[in-house]
């Protein structure tokens, strides 16, 4: 549709005032909660056993606290279990209920991100079959992966406001025999673990008020659809996002501050599987060792996928190069799991990360050689056929350390 | 022909693919500016610079958001063709650049002409992604973008000597995962059913998305084709 010049003109001709109690962006919760009273679309409303949150511009958010369909990472569950294990362990050490799917894929937006081989309907029609399976079990879905969160936010938007892509992915829906699905709101596990942060202080075992941490903000997480994550005035003044940093701040961390915060960490998606020389060098030289240089912490963590892998692996070959590196990184998850007594091997899977951890563990007063020890024996166990793997009766229960 | 004093004029259109006819290049733009997400993406620019400066990509490449929008708002058809055959690749997709007070969407557009260099098979786009098939090829069938299976030395030789323990150990570490869908699965990210990923299939042929994997690189889609169609007629 063109719009004309008397259009623009008649638009131009009152001035525009803003009301600061009223939020800029339209919120999309009312336009799904429209399109359902049509009957074009099905709204997975948040389960009852919820916390309210407030987001960027001063909206509500219901996290759900249980009864959740956890939409894996393929990153994470590819390449750093121990993320994935440390969500469920923690979801475990409060007997809450949740399920773990056969029945997803993943959302396949790193590959649309990295490769655009997709197309619209494509990606719309994979996020709603997912929820649609979701849907089926009564679980509400929770989305491991920032990439996945900050993707599905803009198809969410797609397809409100796109009635020919609805149209198309309920044409693929049908086939499928499936409905189309969308959540009342799309949740971030690290939402679930920020309104979960205080319980976790109070079954914390390990102290780590000795740790200096930076914390990177997702880009998927919070730039995209900004105004769906959590803010806190009391977190950076409500002007950062404040999932992670609330997190660790609660598990008694000093979370350092440091220029290029904003800064992405480098992943790139296409570029991270076959043009690494761009994120090995934006993820060591205006991440890692800009935290070196300015707060020198004892770790970094974030609260994705991407995130964690790049700024971890990129920083081999950069101290290859004698630059000033060497920062362990987790996730939000695996420090909270830690701190409740998480076997750093069985759970969080300290063995899948590159930068040494050592120092870090050393500093928290954890004997990892001797959990190390034990881990190994169970490996022999699992080469020797004596045992089919660890399971959740080896893991579940936390470590005493001392 | 390089650029120097003498025959430098920055008000002058060049023509940098004078191999490609105009009408190609504006059907290629059109088909940008057509796409319903358009109109979502671009409203306009101020030369503010904030998504330049924000931009991890400009950091490290000639390459600019603004002046991604710029083009685009201009209707600057060579300058377009330029962009979507060279600098949208740079592009980190990390969207810092929907920063801009003009709610443009940078990275979006980058994505819109991601998906028509794609579509209409560029050379510049299928030397790009040369290297990269094996992930479609992971993506498409598998559902996973990564698999453990993939950590392998010559794969990620700057992460450093500990992968080699990734692919060394990684039937006993995969086993040793408490999370049963990641227990001793190493060729995807977690157990999926099969009929999840034969509504995944469906979605590949319904959408078209297979035929722009053909545009891309004709051989791994015959080879998915094959496999996803046998799949499909077994049920």
């Amino acid at each position: 549709m063109t719009t004309t010049v008397e259009e623009i003109l008649e638009r131009k001709a009152h001035a525009v005032t803003r009301d600061p109690e009223v939020a800029p962006t339209h919120d999309i919760r009312e336009a799904l909660f429209e399109l359902e009273a049509k009957g074009e679309i099905v709204v997975q409303r948040v389960p009852e056993n919820h916390i309210e949150v407030k987001t960027k511009f001063g909206r509500t958010k219901k996290i759900p606290v249980e009864h959740t369909w956890h939409h894996k990472s393929c990153g994470q569950c590819g390449h750093i279990p121990g993320y994935t294990s440390s969500i469920f362990w923690l979801h475990r050490q409060f007997n809450l209920d949740y399920i773990d799917p056969t029945d997803q894929t993943s959302c396949t937006g790193w590959n649309y991100y990295a490769s655009a081989t997709s197309n619209a309907a494509a990606q719309a029609a994979v996020m709603v079959r997912n929820f649609a399976a979701a849907h089926e079990t009564g679980y509400f879905p929770m989305i491991h992966c920032g990439t996945s969160y900050g993707h599905y936010k803009e198809i969410r938007e797609q397809l409100v406001h796109h009635k020919g892509l609805r149209d198309e992915v309920r044409r693929i829906l049908d086939k499928l025999g499936k409905p189309l699905v969308i959540p009342e709101e799309l949740v971030h596990y690290s939402e679930w673990v920020h309104v979960m942060r205080n319980k976790f202080a109070e079954k914390q075992t390990v102290d780590m008020s000795m740790i200096r941490a930076t914390v990177h903000p997702a880009c998927h997480y919070y730039k995209i659809v900004a105004e769906d994550a959590i803010y806190d005035p009391d977190i950076y003044g409500g002007q950062r996002t404040a999932t992670v940093t609330g997190t660790l701040e609660a598990l008694g961390i000093d979370v350092a501050d440091y220029s290029t915060w904003f800064d992405c960490c480098g992943f790139g998606f296409r570029h991270v599987l076959v043009q690494r020389d761009f994120t090995r060098s934006f993820s060591t030289l205006r991440k890692i060792e800009v935290m070196k240089n300015e707060v020198n912490p004892d770790l970094t963590v974030t609260h994705d996928t991407g995130c964690v892998t790049t700024l971890d692996k990129s920083q081999f070959s950069a101290k290859a190069h004698d630059r000033n590196v060497g920062i362990p990184v987790l996730s939000d998850a695996q420090v909270a799991a830690l701190a409740m007594g998480a076997h750093p091997f069985r759970v969080v899977q300290f063995h899948w990360h590159s930068t040494d951890w050592r120092p870090f563990l050393d500093k928290l007063g954890i004997n990892w050689q001797k959990y190390w020890d034990e881990f190994q024996n169970d490996l022999e166990l699992i080469r020797a056929g004596q045992k089919s793997g660890i399971t959740w009766e080896d893991a579940d229960k936390p470590v005493v350390y001392g | 022909m390089p650029t120097t004093l003498e025959n430098w004029n920055p008000g002058k259109k060049q023509d940098r693919h004078p191999e490609v006819t105009y009408e190609e290049k504006e059907k290629l733009f059109l088909e940008v500016k057509n796409d319903p997400r358009y109109e979502d993406f671009l409203y306009g620019c101020y030369e503010c610079g904030i998504c330049v400066s924000t931009c991890p990509s400009a950091r490290f490449y000639d390459y600019s958001p603004r002046v991604i929008a710029q083009a685009m708002a201009r209707e600057d058809i060579e300058r377009v063709y330029d962009i979507i055959s060279e600098d949208i690749w740079n592009c980190a997709q990390c969207f810092s650049c929907v920063r801009c007070p003009r709610q443009n969407n940078p990275g979006g557009l980058v994505t819109l002409l991601r998906e028509v260099a794609v579509k209409n098979g560029l050379q510049e786009t299928k030397d790009v992604l040369q290297g990269y098939s094996r992930v479609i090829y992971k993506v498409m069938l598998k559902g996973n973008q990564v698999s453990p299976d993939m950590l392998q030395p010559d794969f990620f030789p700057d992460w450093g000597p500990w992968v080699q323990n990734f692919s060394a150990n990684m039937p006993v570490w995969r086993k040793a995962i408490p999370v049963d869908t990641l227990r001793g699965v190493t060729d995807a990210a977690w157990k999926t059913n099969r009929k999840t990923l034969l509504e995944l299939y469906t979605i590949w042929f319904e959408t078209g998305n297979m035929e722009i994997i053909k545009e891309i690189d004709e051989g791994l889609h015959d080879l998915l084709a094959d496999v996803m169609q046998e799949e499909l007629e077994e049920g």
